[in-house]
C-alpha cells in the first residue's frame, strides 16, 4: 500500500477515535499538534490502527514513534 | 455489543435525565479507561453514574484513612478491583517459604477493607475477583502444589466467593468469567500493559462494564423474572404439528441433545425462581401432549405457569401471559427460533427482551450463557416455589369467576396472615422483595439485607411484614411496612411494598388495619404517608386518598388515627 493511501486511512482512525470530524495528520504531525492526542487516546489509537491493519506493534515501537511519519514507517516495515 | 469507542462516544450525550449513583473506583492498576468505558454504557441503561477514581495504587490509603477523598465523595458503590498482575507481583517479592500464605494474607486484606468500608460508608462493595495467570514454574504439579501461584490464586478466589456469601453487602464481579470466555489472549494486551499498566485490552473492557452494569442493574431493581418460550425449533427440533410426537427431536433422536440440554437450562431456570411461560402457535392440546408423554422431555406441565397455544398473534398473547404474571414487560425474555415473530413482537412490545437466537439449535446455550440474561442479587427458598405460586393464581383466577359478590369469594378464600416485625428469618425475602417490588412501591426505596438489620436494631424504627394464605395456597410473605418515628405525636410511613401477586384481596386494609392498631396502641395521633412516583408505580397513585388519608399542602397524605375505624377486611391474623 503507498503512504498516501496508509495516510489516509489512519486519519481515518483519527477521527473515529478522537470523535473530530476536523482532525486532519500529515506526516510530520505530532500528538502536541493535536488536542484530543494524549497518551490514553494514544493506546487507543495504536489498538485501531494495530486491528485495522491486522498487524501488531511491540511495546518499544508504541513508545517510539516521534511523529505520524515515524508510525507509517513502522507500518510499512511490518508488510503494509 | 458497543465496542469501547462507540461507548465513549456516549460520554459526549445528555445525562440529566438520567438516575445518579455514585461510584467510587479503587484500583491497583490504571482504570481510566474502565471508568469512561463504565459511564458510556451506563447511560445506555438509564444510568448517569457519578463516578470517582482513586489515584491507582491508593486502595488501602482510601479506605483506612477515614478522612480520604473516598469517605469524602459518600458512594453508594464501591467497585475494588485487585488485578491478578498485582498479586502475581506480590507473589514474586514474598520468600518462597511464604508462598502458601499468600491466598489467606491476601483474603485478610479483603477483609479489612470491606469492613472498614462498611462500617464508615452506607455503601454496597462490588469486588473483581481475580483472572487466571498460570506463571508456568509447576506445570500440570502446580495443581497439587500449594506453594504454587495457580493454587493461591485459585484458592483465593474460592476464599472470596465463601466470603462473599457470608457478607450480604459485598458482590463479586467475575471477571475470571470473562476471561474464560474470550481467551487470556483476548483479555489482555501485553504491550499496553507494559506501556500503560493497564491490564483489560480495550476490547475486553465493554465486557467488563457489562458484567459491572450487571450488577448495578440488579441492585436497582432491574432484573429478569420470565422467560417465554416458543416450542417448535425453540424447545424441541421439528414442528408437532407436522412431525408427530415420535418425529421431534430431544433426547437421543436427530440434533436433540441441542434441545434436551436446552431444556435443563430452562429447568435450572425455573428452580432458581425464573417463571416459565409458554407461547406456541399450535393447537393447545397438540403442543401439551409432548409435555404429558413424550418420555426424552426433561420440561413437564408443571414447570410451566402460563401455557398459552393458539394461532393468534404473538404479540397479544404475551400481552395476555403479562396481565395473568402481572409484572413488567422489561423483566421478560421471549426466546423464539423465528425472526419474524421475534420482529413482531419486538415492534409492538419494545420493552421484552428478545435476543437473537443463533440460526443453529447447537449454538442456542453457549449463546445464551454469554448474554447473563438472569443477574440476580438474592436467592431465597421462596424462588424454588414461585412456579407453584403462579399456577395457584390462576386457579384462584378460574374460581372467582364463579361469584358475582366480590365480598362472598373474598370470605370463601379463607386467608390467613401472618404478621411478625422484620427478622433473621424473614430479612432475605423482605429484602428480595424489595428489590422485586416495582408496581406496588410507595416510595421505592431499596433495601438489602444490610440495611434490614441495621433496621431491626434502629429503636425509631418499626417494622411489619405480612404473609398471606389461602385456601388455595400460601403466598408466604408479600408484604412490607417500614415506619419512622418523626417525633412523639407522628408516624411516617418510609416503606410500603406489597407483591403484586395478592393485589384485591383487601391486604391494603388489612394492613392499615394493623399498622393503626400499633400507632394508637404507641400512643401516636397521625400516620403520614408520601407517594414517590416512578416510571412504574402509577398503579399506587391514589393509594392513599383511597384508604382516606388527606393530602397536605406539601403533597404528603395524612392520617388521623383519633377518628379512625376499622376497614373491612376477610383477612384474619395467623
Amino acid at each position: 500500500m503507498d503512504r498516501i493511501e496508509i495516510l489516509k486511512q489512519i486519519n481515518a482512525i483519527f477521527i473515529d477515535v478522537l470523535d473530530n470530524e476536523d482532525v486532519v495528520i500529515e506526516e510530520t504531525t505530532q500528538a502536541t499538534d493535536v488536542d484530543e492526542w494524549d497518551s490514553l487516546t494514544h493506546i487507543q489509537l495504536v489498538v485501531a490502527i494495530e486491528k485495522h491493519f491486522k498487524i501488531r506493534f511491540t511495546s518499544k515501537e508504541i513508545q517510539s514513534w516521534n511523529n505520524v511519519g515515524e508510525m507509517l514507517n513502522c507500518i510499512q516495515e511490518k508488510g503494509i | 455489543m458497543k465496542d469501547f469507542s462507540q461507548l465513549k462516544k456516549n460520554l459526549k450525550k445528555d445525562f440529566s435525565n438520567l438516575k445518579m449513583l455514585k461510584i467510587a473506583v479503587l484500583g491497583d492498576t490504571a482504570t481510566q479507561f474502565l471508568i469512561q468505558a463504565l459511564r458510556g454504557l451506563g447511560y445506555d441503561n438509564g444510568f448517569n453514574l457519578e463516578i470517582w477514581e482513586a489515584d491507582f495504587n491508593q486502595i488501602e490509603r482510601q479506605v483506612f484513612d477515614l478522612s480520604s477523598e473516598l469517605y469524602e465523595f459518600k458512594p453508594e458503590i464501591v467497585i475494588v478491583f485487585q488485578s491478578s498482575h498485582k498479586l502475581l507481583g506480590k507473589y514474586n517479592k514474598i520468600k518462597p517459604e511464604q508462598h502458601s500464605l499468600l491466598a489467606s494474607n491476601e483474603l485478610e486484606g479483603i477483609e479489612n477493607i470491606y469492613s472498614s468500608l462498611s462500617a464508615n460508608l452506607n455503601a454496597k462493595v462490588i469486588y473483581y475477583n481475580y483472572t487466571e495467570i498460570d506463571d508456568s514454574i509447576f506445570g500440570n504439579y502446580a495443581n497439587k502444589t500449594e506453594s504454587s501461584f495457580l493454587f493461591q490464586l485459585r484458592k483465593l478466589n474460592y476464599e472470596l466467593m465463601v466470603f462473599a456469601s457470608n457478607n450480604a453487602n459485598l458482590y463479586l464481579c467475575d471477571l475470571s468469567s470473562i476471561q474464560n470466555q474470550v481467551g487470556k489472549n483476548n483479555f489482555f494486551h501485553t504491550s499496553i500493559y507494559i506501556n500503560t499498566e493497564m491490564v483489560l485490552s480495550i476490547d475486553v473492557l465493554p465486557l467488563v462494564a457489562s458484567k459491572t452494569i450487571d450488577l448495578l442493574n440488579s441492585l436497582n431493581g432491574k432484573f429478569k423474572k420470565c422467560v417465554i418460550l416458543d416450542l417448535d425449533n425453540t424447545t424441541w427440533g421439528g414442528i408437532i404439528g407436522d412431525d408427530g410426537i415420535e418425529n421431534i427431536q430431544i433426547g437421543s433422536l436427530g440434533i436433540g441433545k441441542a434441545f434436551s440440554e436446552f431444556q435443563y437450562w430452562i429447568k435450572k431456570l425455573k428452580n432458581r425462581g425464573i417463571i416459565v411461560a409458554v407461547c406456541s402457535k399450535n393447537t393447545e392440546s397438540v403442543a401439551q401432549e409432548p409435555f404429558e408423554k413424550h418420555p426424552d422431555m426433561v420440561l413437564h406441565l408443571d414447570d410451566i405457569s402460563v401455557f398459552i397455544a393458539n394461532w393468534e398473534n404473538k404479540a397479544d398473547n404475551i400481552r395476555q401471559i403479562q396481565s395473568i404474571l402481572n409484572i413488567g414487560f422489561d423483566s421478560m425474555v421471549f426466546l423464539d427460533d423465528n425472526p419474524f415473530e421475534r420482529n413482531i413482537v419486538r415492534e409492538n412490545i419494545p420493552e421484552i427482551c428478545i435476543p437473537e437466537l443463533p440460526e443453529d439449535p447447537a449454538d442456542y446455550l453457549e449463546y445464551l450463557y454469554t448474554l447473563n440474561l438472569f443477574e440476580t442479587i438474592s436467592f431465597s427458598n421462596e424462588d424454588a416455589e414461585r412456579t407453584k405460586l403462579y399456577q395457584i393464581e390462576a386457579k384462584r383466577a378460574s374460581v372467582q369467576q364463579k361469584f358475582t359478590n366480590e365480598d362472598d369469594f373474598l370470605q370463601s378464600l379463607n386467608m390467613l396472615s401472618l404478621v411478625e416485625s422484620f427478622n433473621k428469618f424473614n430479612t432475605p425475602r423482605v429484602a428480595q422483595l424489595s428489590q422485586r417490588s416495582n408496581q406496588f412501591n410507595l416510595r421505592t426505596v431499596r433495601y438489602v439485607e444490610a440495611d434490614i438489620e441495621r433496621l431491626i436494631i434502629d429503636e425509631e424504627s418499626f417494622t411489619f411484614s405480612f404473609t398471606l394464605e389461602d385456601k388455595f395456597g400460601d403466598n408466604g410473605l408479600i408484604c412490607a411496612i417500614i415506619l419512622q418515628q418523626e417525633n412523639s405525636d407522628v408516624l411516617f410511613i418510609d416503606t410500603w411494598f406489597m407483591s403484586c401477586r395478592v393485589l384485591k384481596r383487601g391486604m391494603e386494609n388489612f394492613v392499615l388495619n394493623t399498622v393503626v392498631d400499633f400507632a394508637k396502641e404507641n400512643g401516636f395521633a397521625t400516620l403520614r404517608g408520601e407517594y414517590l412516583p416512578t416510571a412504574k408505580n402509577e398503579m399506587v397513585k391514589d393509594h392513599y386518598p383511597n384508604l382516606g388519608f388527606e393530602e397536605q399542602p406539601n403533597g404528603n397524605w395524612e392520617l388521623n388515627l383519633n377518628n379512625y375505624e376499622n376497614r373491612k377486611s376477610f383477612i384474619n391474623i395467623k
